[in-house]
């Protein structure tokens, strides 16, 4: 009887079915429905506006774009370069500071006290101070034996010194949301505090921030434009020079297109994590 | 199994007291535990059997009282506690199995890094007893994937498998359905054979009579009465172990 080949749906499923069916296919009709006269609407308001003819040749013009795009993209591969090394070093660093949070023995009580510092200092700076001092005032500093060091690298320390207290409070949170159940088992078994920390607790911890550290991600793929007021010709700067040379707002456009593009793919593959996470939950698939 | 040496119990307690700001949750208990024993401790909820565990796996600070494992006070406050709970094993009531790890690895956690075992050495003893408790073709799988008692069963195993001087069993059939406590009781039944030494705290007086040695009826926290568990049953001499008894029995 348990064998779902041999099952038969019976006339009261098979009215739910067809009732259903008729009632995806009306919504389906009315949103579309609602969607073209949405557009339409829009279309005719935005076109109609006065201005428009002047808005429209000076930010969407298309010879315009042709141009700046080469420029822009090449910059662009400097924003992801400066991406990957800040993640990587944020991570690392983030992670750090929660766990420096997290030890109990009294000679790591000067680290606590850091990590705690820390994490309120730079959520509270803004990001643009921070990239002014490292970027402008390190240099200034001529340090002796240093030479000239990149922009890129003054924005990557930049952003990780920022962003490393934004990923600490996210994994300091997941630390405390591993139910203490979990801490007891693990003592009980003769596991010491240190080694139930990062055998039982961070394991799942890490595991369950990933949506998460995934948002800080996202926001981290735009930031990295910040790096163009150091002087670096990132995508910014590229578009900005273009913009300086055609008098035309358009490059700008494009560029910040080519960032929502390449945010696009994490925000995705964060709601893809997000909602896995959210079905452990089993809400139940009639709400 | 040789004879009980009388003398030398495995665990002995005098006097603990257990506060919770002002409340007395442990009025001063004593008990004692012969190696290849089990003592059931019984009671209503709120006796303080959970509390007189944990505070003998020096979970909490006990308030007052003395514990000794083997002769060794366990109670003075400069005991390594990491030490002590390597010698003495508990299971809960809710199982906390580790969720990220599989039924496998659930066990061997600590025979590697507590007992320092090689990950070779360390499966073939949980591979043997998760045969042992007809569980060997879930080693891989997560504690999410099992049933509560199947879930039960592997917690125990994991503190078994270190094999510790006592295991202290924390009403660990109270979360369970009621068709799938028989299962974890079979297994205790099973250790006892071995000459696993159990302290446990538990509702299932049919079971106590059927495999404690001894039973302590703990009623506010004091213990009411005591004695051996055939005895304890049959002829219960306090008014409140009479009227709990008859309550539970039927």
């Amino acid at each position: 009887m348990s064998d779902i080949s041999q099952f038969k749906p019976s006339a009261a499923e098979l009215e739910r079915r067809r009732f259903r069916a008729q009632k995806r296919s009306r919504s389906i009709m009315v949103s579309l429905v609602s969607t073209l006269a949405f557009g339409l609407v829009a279309w005719f308001a935005l076109t109609s506006t006065p201005g428009w003819s002047r808005v429209n040749a000076s930010f969407f013009d298309w010879n315009t774009a042709v141009t700046a795009f080469p420029k822009v993209l090449d910059g662009l591969w400097l924003n992801l370069r400066v991406l990957v090394f800040a993640a990587i070093g944020v991570l690392i660093f983030g992670l750090l500071l929660a766990l420096m949070r997290t030890l109990r023995n009294p000679v790591f009580f000067p680290l606590r006290i850091f990590s705690r510092a820390y994490v309120d200092f730079f959520r509270g700076l803004p990001l643009i101070i921070v990239l002014y001092l490292v970027g402008f005032g390190i240099p200034g500093l001529r340090l002796p034996g240093v030479g000239r060091i990149s922009t890129e690298l003054l924005g990557v320390i930049a952003l990780v010194l920022t962003y490393s207290a934004y990923v600490a409070e996210v994994f300091r949170a997941g630390i405390e949301s591993i139910h203490p159940s979990q801490r007891l088992a693990a003592r009980s078994l003769g596991l010491s505090y240190s080694q139930s920390m990062r055998l039982v607790v961070l394991p799942q911890a890490i595991r369950r921030v990933a949506p998460p550290l995934m948002n800080d991600f996202v926001s981290l793929q735009k930031d990295v434009g910040l790096i163009s007021i150091l002087g670096a010709i990132d995508a910014v700067r590229a578009a900005q020079i273009q913009v300086a040379i055609s008098a035309n707002f358009t490059p700008y456009l494009v560029a910040g297109l080519l960032f929502v593009l390449l945010a696009i793919p994490s925000i995705r593959f964060a709601d893809r994590i997000t909602e896995k996470f959210a079905k452990r939950e089993q809400v139940g698939n009639a709400l | 199994m040789s004879e009980i040496d009388w003398n030398n119990p495995r665990l002995k307690v005098r006097g603990l007291r257990k506060h919770f700001d002002q409340k007395v949750v442990l009025g001063g208990v004593d008990l004692e535990i012969y190696p290849g024993q089990i003592v059931a401790l019984i009671g209503s909820s709120g006796s303080g059997k959970s509390t007189m565990l944990r505070c003998i796996n020096l979970i909490e600070t006990i308030s007052d009282g003395q514990i000794w494992l083997e002769g060794e006070d366990i109670s003075v406050a400069a005991i390594d506690q990491d030490l002590v709970r390597r010698e003495i094993g508990m299971v809960f009531q809710s199982y906390n199995l580790f969720a990220h790890l599989s039924i496998l690895d659930n066990i061997t956690l600590a025979l590697r890094n507590v007992q320092g075992k090689t990950k070779a050495e360390a499966d073939k003893i949980a591979l043997a007893w998760l045969d042992r408790i007809g569980l060997a073709d879930k080693a891989e799988s997560y504690p999410d994937k099992l049933s509560g008692g199947q879930q039960q069963r592997t917690a125990i195993v994991r503190a078994v498998a270190l094999n510790p001087k006592v295991l202290l069993l924390d009403e660990v059939t109270s979360a369970l359905d009621p068709e799938l406590v028989g299962e974890v009781l079979e297994l205790i039944r099973d250790l006892k054979q071995t000459g696993t030494t159990i302290i446990m705290a538990t509702h299932e007086l049919s079971f106590a009579r059927d495999v404690a040695d001894w039973v302590v009826f703990l009623d506010k926290g004091v213990v009411a009465e005591e004695g051996e568990a055939a005895e304890f049953f049959a002829n219960p001499k306090n008014q409140r172990t009479k009227e709990f008894l008859s309550r539970l029995q039927r």
